[in-house]
This record gives C-alpha cells, structure tokens and sequence, in this order.
C-alpha cells in the first residue's frame, strides 16, 4: 500500500467484505480434488433440432445450445469451414468475422427478396444521433457522401 | 412478440412478429421479460467487434422477468415468479460449476469453450436469444434465476443481473487489502460499481480515469472517488506513478475492454482494422501503472484472438493479473444483502428509460455516449414504467 491506513469508515460498508486471506494465491472458486475429466452428469442433451456448429476443442455439443440463427448461405460456409479449426487458430477467427460481413449483405438482399427494404436510417439510430448530436452526424455523412463520390468518380474516370 | 434483430454492424432492428420462444428441454422457463438493459459489452456485438455475430440474433443479457411457463424438470421457481436472471447460463454440475465458476458452465455453449453460454451474446456464447425481447427462454432454470425479495424495485434487480456482480469482481479478483490505492480505469457502469465496492474491500484510496467529464462527475459523487481525465492527462501511466508516490497502484482494474480509446495505435489497430481483439489501452494502461508485484483486474471484454498488451513488463515487474466473467449465481446473495442494507444503491446509475422500439435508438446514444447516458433501460411495451 502507498499510505498510511486512512480512516474512511465513513464510507457506508467500508470494509465489511474484506479478507486478507484473499491474495492472489487464494483462490475464488471452491477447489476440486482432481484429476479432471470431461463428462456428462445428469444433464439432458436438449434435442438437436437445428445446425448446431460445436468448438473441435469439445467432443459434442452441450447439453443445451441457443437457438439463434442457423448458418446459412456463404455465410455459413465459411462458418463451417471455420469450425474445422481450433479456437487457438487465425483460421477460425477469420472467416467467422468474414463471415458476419457477408451475412449483413444476405441480410439486406434476404429482405429485398422478402420485399422488405430495410431502414436503414431507423435500424442505424440516426434520429436519436440527430437529436442529441447533429454536428456528429453531419460530419459522419459528409464523410460518406464524399468517399462515395470519389469512388464513383475514380471508376467513371477509367472507364 | 416485440424483440431486438441484429442486421449488421451498428444497425439493430426491432420486430413485431418475432416467434415468442418454446421450451426446448426439461429444466428451460420461459421468461416474460419485465426490464432490459443495454450493456457497455453488447456495444462490441454492436460494432460488429464479436465474431460469429448472426444477422437475426437478438441481444440483451440483463434482464428481469415473470416466469411464463416451465420446462418438466424446474422446481425452483413457479410461473408468475419474478426473477434475476445471471447473465450467464450454467448448468450447476459440470467440474466448472462445482467450483462455482459458473460462467465457465462447459454444458451450455457448444461453440467456444472458453465461456459459458450467454444471452444474447453472438453463437461465441452459445447462440442463445437475448432478452431485449418480450420472452426470453431460459436454460437450466433450477441453477440461474433467482426470485427477486419482496420490495426490490426492479430497476435494482436488473443491475443485479451483470453490472453489480462485474464490477463487484473487478474489486473481489483485486485482493484489495486494506490501506490499497485502486486505479479502476473505465468510468462506465461497470467501472462505476468497481469503484464502489473496492471500498468494501477497504481501499484507502480509490481513482478513476476516464475521459468522459460527466461520468467521472457522477462517479466521484457516486463512489467517493479520486476522478481524473486522461484526456488532460499528457502520459496517464506516468500520472499515477507521481499520485503514488512513485511507486504505483496496489491494484489497477480494466473495466473497459475493447472499446477504449487513448492510443491511436491500440484504436486504429484494435477498433478501426480488427488486427487484433480490440483496443487494449485500458489494460496496457492498467498493467503499466500497477506497482511491481501488484494485481491488475480485468472485466472488460476482448475478442478471442489476441491484443497487443505490454507481456514484458507483466513478467518483469511480476504482476498477477486475474480475470473472468462474474460468477453472478456466487455473488447475488451477498450483492442483495448489500442492497437491502442500503450499502449499494444500483439504480441510481439508470438515467435513460426508453422504450424498447427504440432500442436503435438506444444503441446509438449509449455508443456515441449522447444526452449524458450512463445506463439506459429498454421498457417492455407491456409494463407499466
């Protein structure tokens, strides 16, 4: 400690959760006797109604899983792909953050194929941004309104 | 069912007609949901920082809620019970679990196995739906939810779900001995609750760094803190060293992760390019300011790839670093003992109350940290404010 011990009892609670016992060779979770090995106890498998991808690092699915959405499309190829490798490895990282970029794209086209036409205006909080914050985005707009001109600008250009 | 629906990087929708959730096994409770927060970590989802973040996936990982309708094998709570539900769903009988490390369940996410399932937290947490919704299904509802005492306000409750025990961790996972000097860096909720409870470990002195004046307004009242701006701060490592009488702190805790912003190389490489697992400032910050054989706390969230943080210097200086996700089944009957003894006040941390269709709107303001937000809620269409 850098002080002297002050006395700040004041503080409503000060000091009621201390334990000089907890260094950090003490630890938080109650110990185990080992060796550990992996089982199932007595938790039921939840029926596996859907594509559900599971870490190589495991030997199955857990006994429950979520029910978010199911790969599906490119997108789900290069999930797939990417549960072919370890958790420790880039080549599962990266074609599951792919992955997301390309689902974002499905998403936009599933919904024009739905006849839906995404609001994009609502879906990215611009009127709460304009509300509270115009200056901010303006200037975000302006930047966009410019790289796309200049984008269009550069491929008209060479054609 | 009213429910959030992730489109994409920074783009939530709200639906009308979202499938209200089944019971898919025996010990699941579906839950109505009652109040829902956005958390400062559903803000990486957000920006897209979290891999294997589907299109269609509905976030929110603290709520409260009434049981609905209960799976064959639940006997610890009842339809129409009002319950905390931990943010981390655990089985309460694999070798984790037994160890109380609840949020390292290996029974409830089948994609990683680094971290128990979440709700609403991507398929990297098991892929389960979120409660920024109507109705939330709940796995194992004999080990998570928790029946909320008569007379909690709710609005306590729901900060009972993640946030309190968070930063209740951060302080526990410090080894504060009595007399430390703690730096929590990060004036969010969860840096707001660490400040606040290092003194229940009895810190002697408490200082938090931030660059957000208002935050650090409200936690130097809150939390009876030391507050400084980094921003104002020409070298915020070398700060500390001279307020410590050029030692350093006892104990420095991350309580930001990877949204921090204070080094453009850790901002561009970490938050702009994905090169690595987000910004890592707070925690380099922490590491570099700890004193030689200090603890460095870490609760603010990464990515799972890696980070460019000072190792040498971890090594050199002999630094413990401890970690994790709060085991909230572990710390709520301590953390509601608290609250009724008036010692903790959660929600007064809560300065937005917005309806749950504008969650976009929501997400925007907490990110761009717009009208002085520190915590909003999202209320159900259904339930009185």
């Amino acid at each position: 400690m850098n002080n002297e011990i002050k006395d700040n009892s004041h503080i409503k609670g000060w000091g009621i959760d201390a334990d000089p016992k907890n260094d950090p060779t003490y630890p938080i979770q109650h110990r185990k006797e080992g060796p550990f090995k992996y089982e199932r106890k007595d938790q039921k498998q939840q029926p596996i109604t859907q594509e559900v991808l599971h870490s190589n690092e495991r030997p199955n699915v857990s006994a429950v899983y979520g029910l978010g959405p199911e790969p599906s499309g490119l997108s789900g190829k290069l999930r797939r792909f990417a549960f072919e490798h370890g958790e420790g490895e880039f080549s599962h990282w990266i074609p599951l953050i792919l992955a997301d970029r390309v689902n974002a794209i499905e998403g936009v086209l599933d919904d024009l194929k739905n006849g839906k036409f995404p609001n994009i205006i609502i879906e990215k909080g611009w009127p709460a941004q304009w509300k509270h914050d115009k200056k901010g985005l303006i200037k975000k707009l302006s930047i966009y309104t410019a790289i796309t001109v200049g984008t269009i600008w550069l491929i008209v250009r060479k054609k | 069912m009213l429910a959030t629906n992730y489109r994409g990087k920074r783009r939530i929708r709200v639906d009308r007609d979202a499938p209200i959730p089944e019971i898919q096994h025996t010990q699941d409770a579906i839950i109505k949901v009652t109040r829902t927060c956005i958390c400062g970590s559903d803000l990486h989802l957000y920006n897209g920082n979290v891999p294997d973040t589907r299109v269609g996936s509905v976030f929110g990982h603290e709520f409260v809620g009434i049981v609905s309708e209960i799976g064959n094998d639940v006997t610890n709570i009842k339809v129409g019970d009002q319950v905390i539900v931990p943010f981390n769903i655990a089985c309460g009988e694999c070798i984790f679990c037994e160890q109380e490390l609840y949020a390292s369940c290996h029974e409830s996410n089948a994609q990683s196995t680094a971290l128990s399932g979440i709700f609403g937290y991507s398929h990297l947490a098991g892929g389960h739906q979120g409660g920024q919704a109507e109705y939330v299904r709940v796995p194992y509802a004999n080990v998570g939810p928790m029946v909320i005492p008569e007379n909690m306000d709710l609005d306590d409750a729901v900060l009972l779900a993640d946030i309190l025990p968070t930063g209740y961790q951060a302080a526990e996972m410090g080894g504060i001995q009595k007399g430390d000097t703690v730096v929590v860096f990060g004036a969010g909720p969860v840096g707001i609750m660490a400040a606040k409870c290092a003194w229940l470990f009895g810190a002697g002195r408490v200082i938090v760094i931030d660059k957000e004046e208002y935050r650090l307004d409200f936690v130097r009242q809150y939390a009876n803190c030391e507050v400084y701006n980094f921003l104002s701060l020409e070298d915020p490592v070398r700060f500390i060293k001279q307020i410590t009488d050029w030692v350093g702190a006892d104990v420095c805790i991350d309580a930001v992760g990877a949204e921090a912003a204070g080094d453009a190389l850790q901002t561009i490489t970490g938050r702009k390019l994905l090169l690595q697992a987000g910004s890592a400032t707070a925690l380099q910050w922490a590491i570099n300011s700890v004193k030689k054989g200090g603890i460095v706390s870490v609760v603010g969230v990464y990515g799972p790839t890696g980070n460019l943080v000072p190792i040498g210097n971890v090594v050199n200086k002999g630094i413990t670093i401890r970690a994790g996700q709060a085991s909230v089944k572990r710390l709520l009957p301590r953390l509601i003992k608290h609250l009724q003894d008036g010692i903790i006040n959660p929600k007064e941390l809560i300065t937005h109350r917005i309806p749950l269709e504008e969650a976009a709107d929501a997400y925007r303001m907490f990110s761009g940290k717009l009208d002085y937000m520190i915590k909003p809620v999202l209320i159900l269409p259904t339930v009185s404010l």
